[in-house]
Order: C-alpha cells, then structure tokens, then sequence
C-alpha cells in the first residue's frame, strides 16, 4: 500500500499512500514527500471514483437527477437528496406539506447519526483499536433495519423528492426510533469510556492537524471541521431550512482545531440529532406526504442555490435553468472538496503516523469529492 | 447589510458594475479584468469582509462562458454572487487563489472541465480527470464516442 | 491423583531397568525433545484459536464456527494451508539469511521453555541461575527479527526490523528490572526455589505494592517485547505494510507466526511462575486446612489456569487500545517505565531488608 515512487534532488522520499486503503475512506490517493518520518508535501490525486455526476444531470429530468445524486455522498443520501429537492422546490416555489417536512428532518439527523458512527468506527481502525468498529456497526444496522422498512434501501435511500417525500412512514417506524433512541442512550456512556476517555487516543489525536480559525475560514472548511476551529457555519442556524428554526438544539464549537476537537464535535453533535429527534417523534401532524406537482417539472429560467448540512459539511445545490425540462447547468459545491484542500496545511511537519489520524479525523468520502 | 446598501458601496469600488435582478441574492457582473481588484476590495474593505468563498463555477453558455463565485462573509453574515464573462475561444482570468486558499483546488477543477486558463495559478494542471486527457469535459460541445452515449 | 511427576517418575525406572544407563538418558533426551515439539504444535495451534475466539466475543460476533466441532480445527487448516503455499524467496534477498532468520526464532523460543516448570517436579532443566538464563536467551531473538528484516532486501522490512529491535531492547530493560525485584525477594534465581518460596503465598500478594508495581511493568514490558497491540506499530498494515515479515510466505511465514504465539505462553508463564506462583496452590499463611483442600487440585491444572489467565490479559489489552506511535513508545519506556522500576527495585529492597512484608 505505501511504496516509493522516487526521490527529489533534495534526497527526499517521495510515497504513495492509497488509491486502496484498509479502512473505509474510499479511494483516496495521496503523493507525500517525506524527509526522514517528517512530512514535507502532501498532494492528493482525485478521479479515481468520478462518474461526471455533474454532466449526467444535464440530461437527466428534475425528477430523475435525484437518484444519482444519492451516490455522492452515499453516508449521507438522505440529504444530498434533501438539498436537491429543496433547490427544485425553491425555483418552483412549491409548498411542501408540514408532516413531510416533519419526516424530512427525523431522517435527515438519523442519516447524521448513522454517518458519524461509521466515522467513529473508522477511525478508532485507522488508529489501531479494532473493537469499536464493530459496535459501531451495531448502532448502524439498527438504523439502516429502520430506514430500510420506510425507504426500500439501506444506503442510497431516493426518499426525498421535489413536493415532499415518496413514500408514506411505516406503521412501525415510531415504535422503532424510539427503541433505537433507549438503545443509543445506554450505548454513548460506553463510546466515551472505551474511546474519548483512553489516554492512547488522546495522546495520538491531541495537538495533531491543527487548523486555526482564518486558515479554516480560508480553506472553506465547513461542517464538523470549521466548528472544531471554531468557525460558526451550521446552515441548520444560519439558513434553516424545512423546520429546522422551530427545533431547538445547541451548535456545537470547539476552539483547538486539533483532531481530538473535530472528535469531540462529532461525537456532541450526535447527542444533539438525538435531541432534535425527540423534539419531533411525537409530534408528526397528519397530512399529505406529498404536494400536488406536474407531472413534468420545468423550473423557470434563472439560477437558484440552496444549502444544507450534510454530515460533512455545506453542501450547495447550484441550478441554473434554461426552462426546460432537464437543467442547463447543475453543480454541488462538496464539502469533502474543500476538507481535504486543508490537508496539506494541517499535516505539514507532522510524522505519518499524524497524517493517518488527520485524515481520520476529516472524515473524508472521496466520491463525494470527485463527483 | 442590506442589498441596496450592498449595491451603493460596489458602485463606489467598481464604477462599471452592472446588477442582475431577480435572484435570492445580489448578482454582480463585471469585466474579468478587474477581477482581483474588485475581489480585494470585497475581502479587506471594513463593512464588506466577504472572507468565505463557498462556490467557484463555470457557465458554459454556448457563445461565451460564464464565471461565478459565490462569496459570504462569516461576519456579517451577507452573500453576494460575482460574475464574469469570458471569451469561449481564449478563456483566461487572474487568480484569486491568494486570497482564499480554497480558490486554488476549485480553480484546478475549473481548468481541467472547462479548459479556463488561471493566470498566476500556483500550480496548474488537471486534477479529476488522468493527466492526458485530450479536451475539456463540461463542454457544450464535448464530443466523446467512446464514452458518452447520445439518447 | 493425576499428577505429571508419576509419569516421569514411571518412565525414568522403566528405561533404567530395562537399558543401561546412558542410553536410558539419551531416550529420555529424545523423548522430552519430541514432548516439546508436540507441546509447541499443540499451544500454537490453541492460542491462535484462542485468539480468536476471544476477540470475537469482544467484538460482538461469532469467530470460527465452522471447520470441525464449534470451529476447533480452523487453525490446523489455516497451518495446512500455509504450509501447502510457494515459498518465495524475493530476488537479491541474502537467501541463507532469509531461510535461517525464522529458524532462529523459533529455536530461541524453544530454548527458554527448558527451565520452566510445568508442575510439580516437571521441569526439564532446573539451572540454578533460572532467570537469568530467561533473560538472556529472550533477548536473542532480536537477532532473528533484525535478520529477518536485513535478508529480505526491502527498504520497509528493514524500517520495520529497526523499530520492532529497538523496541524489543528497549522494554527489555523494565522487563529485567521487574523480574529482579522478585528475586532480591526470593534471593535465588532458581525457578525452583523461587516456586517454593511461595509456599505460604504468591510473591503478588506477599511482597504487597512494590510487587503489584513490579507486574504492571513487567505486564506492560512483556507486551512490548512481543510486539503486540498496543505496541505493534511495526507491523500496523495501515502504515507499513507488514514490518520485518513481509517479504516471508508459506512454512517460513507460519513459524514467524507460530513463535509469537509461543513466545507469549513463555512470558506468561514467567509471568504466572514469579508473582501468582507457578504451580504452587494458593496458600494462605499457616491455614493448614484451607492450603490442605487447594493442594487436591493438581499443580499442573494451576499452572495452566494462571498461565492461560495473563494470557487473556494480553489478548483483552490488543482488542482494546489502539496503538502507541514510535515515539511514543519508545518515550513511555525511557521516560516513565525505566525510571519508576528502577525506583520501585529499591522499594522492593527496602521491603526485603526490613522485613515488611508477609
């Protein structure tokens, strides 16, 4: 996996790490110049999962382009999907019905949670503990057992459309949530012993990537790694959308910028999904899962965008529109994209030991970057 | 700020600034020669502070292209969407990537799908697609027997 | 009651009645050296299963379930399979080095089995300088791994030889010191007399905290020096391919793999022997009825007992904790570890001159 492609003029060794790795991440090619264990340069290569997303929604009509845009970020496709909906509905001003909104948003944050204990699970691995990969999954299998009951799909999930949602809520999706919720809350105390509390992991994620807070504003981190630095950018805040301004939850912010600060805002902001989850479990109104649309959707001539926050960070829906049936152009900002342009800045000096943490700790998924 | 405000301070900076109606936030076109002039202004002038950059496109409208950057500031909390229109034959523009470290992976993702030429760019190749690719992919006119499959 | 010194016993006037005497010491030579290798396939197998199993029950899931009755004859297939694959010898490799390196692990690790005791009146070899005999054989084992890494003519072997040699000589040191705080207790080196001095109860609970400090460091150093999680940064595969066995395939592959298995039974026997006892019963002081009742359960079941307890030790520690970087490790043991076993040696001497202890 790691082998040496050459040497500068300097003497100094040049390594790829990837495009396989042994824990998730997905294909990530990294080309680092090494001095000694020190590293010197980091350059990623991306391409190896581009599918041209970008160019295939040029043909696709505003309801087909939902389905490959579940394959991005495939952690998250509940809100990939999501932010794609709302753009359609944006440009045709469409009024989505409260209960869909409602179920938007509980499957919005149990994607969150989902994504986040796959990242947990990964990056104790990269570190070396292999246990809590393990449980990790066993968190994750209850939540895709539920959205698979709803949805038809464990992964690329095609639930949201533009007008609501497709499909009506299993009869027992209530009574499930609620036996996941006991179940996560007698899990968490166990993630914080077993994991946050070690002094090992500590000692290997402390004081390691750091980012300040320019720098991170700079590089356009967004999402967990912007807040460990301290930035304020949760679009659930700042532009709610669907009925995020009517839930109450905490932004959770950091000050390091180390990678133990994006773990602990990971590990919080999973506390504060479960939160909003309880707010709203009980409290879907009756109604339509779907608002009346056309058949054939043709959005107006114009550009409209429209943020959301996926587990990763800001994703940005951008559509501009000839009027016609298909878009003219479309294209998603990633906040994968914009993480991992910080690497470099994050890891220099550092040994490889660091590095593999750093990346953990950015919880990079590459096809959301390649598109 | 507001957008009128918005819109009287730019015309100060930028005289020759011409504003798009009709769109969720101010839509600003100008010559790409002013580019990083303007962009400046827009980054270090007090009451603007736009320091976040979260979106750096490219139109391809079949007789020109189009750049856009989607610009915020994290202070203000205000939004402003800056275009250029470039030359389909001869695209080129200056760098901004001086000024927001995120510009310079976004510009080598501009270059390598559309073929624009980013003068000053610190390093400038492709990035997703192999590095002899022959062509620019997000083309209107991008031809590709092999791959692309016309329904 | 069942108890392996008869059968010694048995054996040894058997072949003295019946041959001469040279010839009856050169069977029982033949014979112990066949008990050995039997024992070793035997615990290699085992402890590879063991492993296993134990870290499926930690990651809640099943573990080999399927080759034989619950999954016991998995690793006699996984070593077939080993032994059926092409050993390769990678071009530009020093090839004599290459074939012995895995030799001279193993024969390092069958050499310290000698003086360990097993039971009572069980042991191969009591030397009478027991441990230091221990100390010093163990330590010959760099050589194998260093060579293993030099002869495979491959830059990260040998980046992954130099880590795992420096690492082993490191932790060698606290593992020493721990290992002399008992002795200055014992004042023997002999396993033997250290076993007997234990009779009115094991050196852990006797020799109260300088012990209990003495086996957490010895735990922590022998963990080390085997090179297992949380201490196997030379062979983590996310960020050196395999460390000083990469370039090994086949039989050679499943000696590397079988010695380090090995080689933690023999820590954990030393382990068990020094501070719980080896296998002496659990006696408490003078309570002639209560040590009478534990004496019924044989010493060899003890032995094991203690033996296969610290081994779970181990195991439980790499399913844990994620791994120590180099430099972290190594700064553990200099900074932290050498200096408390160097202070916690005085302790202990302290405790022996003055008498405070049981």
């Amino acid at each position: 996996m790691i082998e040496e492609i050459g040497r500068t003029t300097e003497g100094d060794l040049i390594i790829n790490v990837g495009p396989q790795h042994p824990a998730t991440h997905g294909v990530l090619h990294l080309v680092i110049t090494l001095n000694g264990e020190t590293i010197k340069k980091v350059e990623p290569h991306l391409g190896y999962i581009h599918r041209s997303i970008e160019k295939m929604c040029e043909s696709l009509s505003y309801r087909q382009f939902i389905y490959v845009t579940s394959r991005m970020d495939y952690l998250s496709s509940h809100i990939n999907n999501h932010g794609c909906a709302l753009c359609v509905e944006k440009g045709l001003q469409i009024e989505v019905p409260l209960r869909a909104q409602y179920i938007r948003v509980i499957m919005d944050e149990l994607t969150r949670i989902a994504s986040h204990e796959l990242w947990w699970g990964a990056m104790a691995m990269d570190l070396g503990a292999f246990t809590p990969f393990f449980h990790a999954f066993r968190e994750r299998e209850t939540i895709t057992d539920i959205m698979e009951k709803t949805c038809g799909a464990r992964l690329t999930m095609n639930y949201m459309v533009p007008g609501g949602v497709m499909a009506e809520l299993h009869p027992d999706f209530q009574k499930d949530v609620k036996h996941f919720i006991q179940l996560y809350k007698s899990k968490f105390e166990e993630y914080n012993e077993l994991v946050t509390g070690n002094v090992i992991f500590q000692n290997r994620m402390k004081s390691v990537g750091v980012i300040s807070k320019e720098d991170a504003i700079s590089y356009g981190c967004s999402g967990p790694v912007g807040r460990a630095s301290g930035v304020i950018c949760d679009i659930r805040k700042l532009y709610p959308y669907d009925i995020y301004n009517k839930v109450e939850f905490d932004e959770i912010t950091e000050k390091e910028g180390d990678s133990f600060a994006r773990y602990v805002v990971r590990l919080k902001e999973m506390q504060q999904s479960i939160r909003i989850i309880e707010q709203l479990l009980d409290n879907i109104p009756e109604g339509d899962f779907q608002a009346k649309t056309k058949a054939v959707l043709k959005l107006p001539k114009g550009e409209f965008y429209q943020r959301v926050e996926t587990a990763r960070g800001e994703l940005g829906v951008y559509i501009v529109s000839e009027g016609g049936t298909t878009p003219y152009r479309i294209k998603f900002r990633s906040p994968g994209f914009s993480n991992l342009s910080a690497l470099e800045h994050m890891v220099k000096g550092l040994k490889i030991g660091d590095l593999v943490a750093a990346m953990g700790s950015l919880d990079l998924v590459i096809p959301d970057i390649d598109r | 700020m507001l957008n009128e405000d918005l819109k009287l301070k730019l015309t100060e900076i930028l005289p020759t600034i011409i504003f798009e109606e009709g769109g969720e936030w101010l839509n600003a076109f100008i010559p790409p020669e002013e580019l990083v002039s303007f962009v400046e202004q827009l980054r270090y002038s007090e009451g603007l502070d736009f320091d976040y950059l979260f979106c750096l496109t490219c139109i391809d409208w079949k007789s020109h292209f189009t750049m856009v950057y989607h610009f915020s500031s994290t202070i203000h909390r205000h939004n402003i969407v800056v275009k250029a229109k470039l030359d389909r034959n001869n695209p080129e523009i200056e760098t901004v990537s001086d000024i927001w470290r995120t510009a310079e992976m976004l510009e080598r993702e501009v270059y390598d799908l559309f073929g624009v030429k980013f003068l000053h760019h610190p390093d400038l190749r492709r990035l997703i697609m192999p590095d002899d690719w022959e062509g620019w992919p997000l083309r209107k006119d991008f031809e590709d027997p092999v791959n692309m499959i016309k329904l | 009651m069942f108890s392996l010194e008869n059968i010694t016993r048995i054996i040894h006037e058997w072949l003295n009645s019946h041959f001469n005497p040279t010839f009856a010491l050169l069977s029982e030579f033949i014979l112990v050296g066949l008990a050995s290798i039997t024992l070793f396939a035997v615990l290699g197998l085992s402890l590879v299963f063991m492993e296993r199993k134990v870290a499926a029950v930690m990651q809640i899931r099943l573990g080999p379930n399927r080759v034989g009755p619950k999954g016991i004859f998995q690793t006699t297939a996984d070593t077939l399979k080993l032994l059926m694959k092409e050993g390769l010898v990678p071009d530009g490799a020093d090839k004599f080095l290459f074939t012995l390196a895995p030799f001279v692990v193993m024969i390092v690790a069958m050499l310290i089995l000698a003086p360990i005791a097993f039971a009572k009146n069980f042991q191969i070899w009591d030397i009478n300088i027991g441990v230091l005999y221990l100390s010093a054989v163990s330590s010959l084992s760099v050589i194998g791994i260093l060579m293993a890494g030099w002869a495979s003519n491959n830059k990260y072997s040998l980046l992954g030889a130099m880590r795992s040699g420096a690492q082993i000589v490191s932790y060698e040191l606290s593992a020493g010191l721990s290992v002399l705080s008992i002795v200055v207790m014992t004042g023997s080196l002999s396993i033997r007399d250290i076993i007997l001095s234990q009779e009115n109860g094991w050196w852990i609970f006797k020799a109260h905290i300088p012990a209990l400090i003495s086996f957490v460091i010895f735990i922590i150093a022998v963990t080390a020096e085997t090179n297992r999680a949380p201490f196997d940064m030379a062979e983590a595969e996310s960020e050196l391919t395999a460390g000083f066995h990469t370039e090994y395939s086949g039989m050679r592959f499943a000696l590397f793999f079988l010695a380090e298995y090995i080689n933690i039974f023999i820590v954990c026997a030393i382990g068990a022997t020094l501070f719980f006892g080896g296998w002496m019963p659990l006696h408490i002081g003078h309570w002639q009825g209560f040590n009478h009742i534990m004496d019924y359960i044989p010493s060899s079941i003890w032995f094991l007992g203690k033996t296969i307890g610290l081994i779970f030790l181990i195991m439980w520690f790499r399913w844990t904790f994620p791994r120590l970087r180099i430099d972290q490790l190594l700064n553990l043991e200099w900074k932290y570890l050498l200096p408390i076993s160097m202070f916690n040696l005085l302790l202990m001497t302290l405790v022996a001159i003055m008498g405070w202890h049981f």
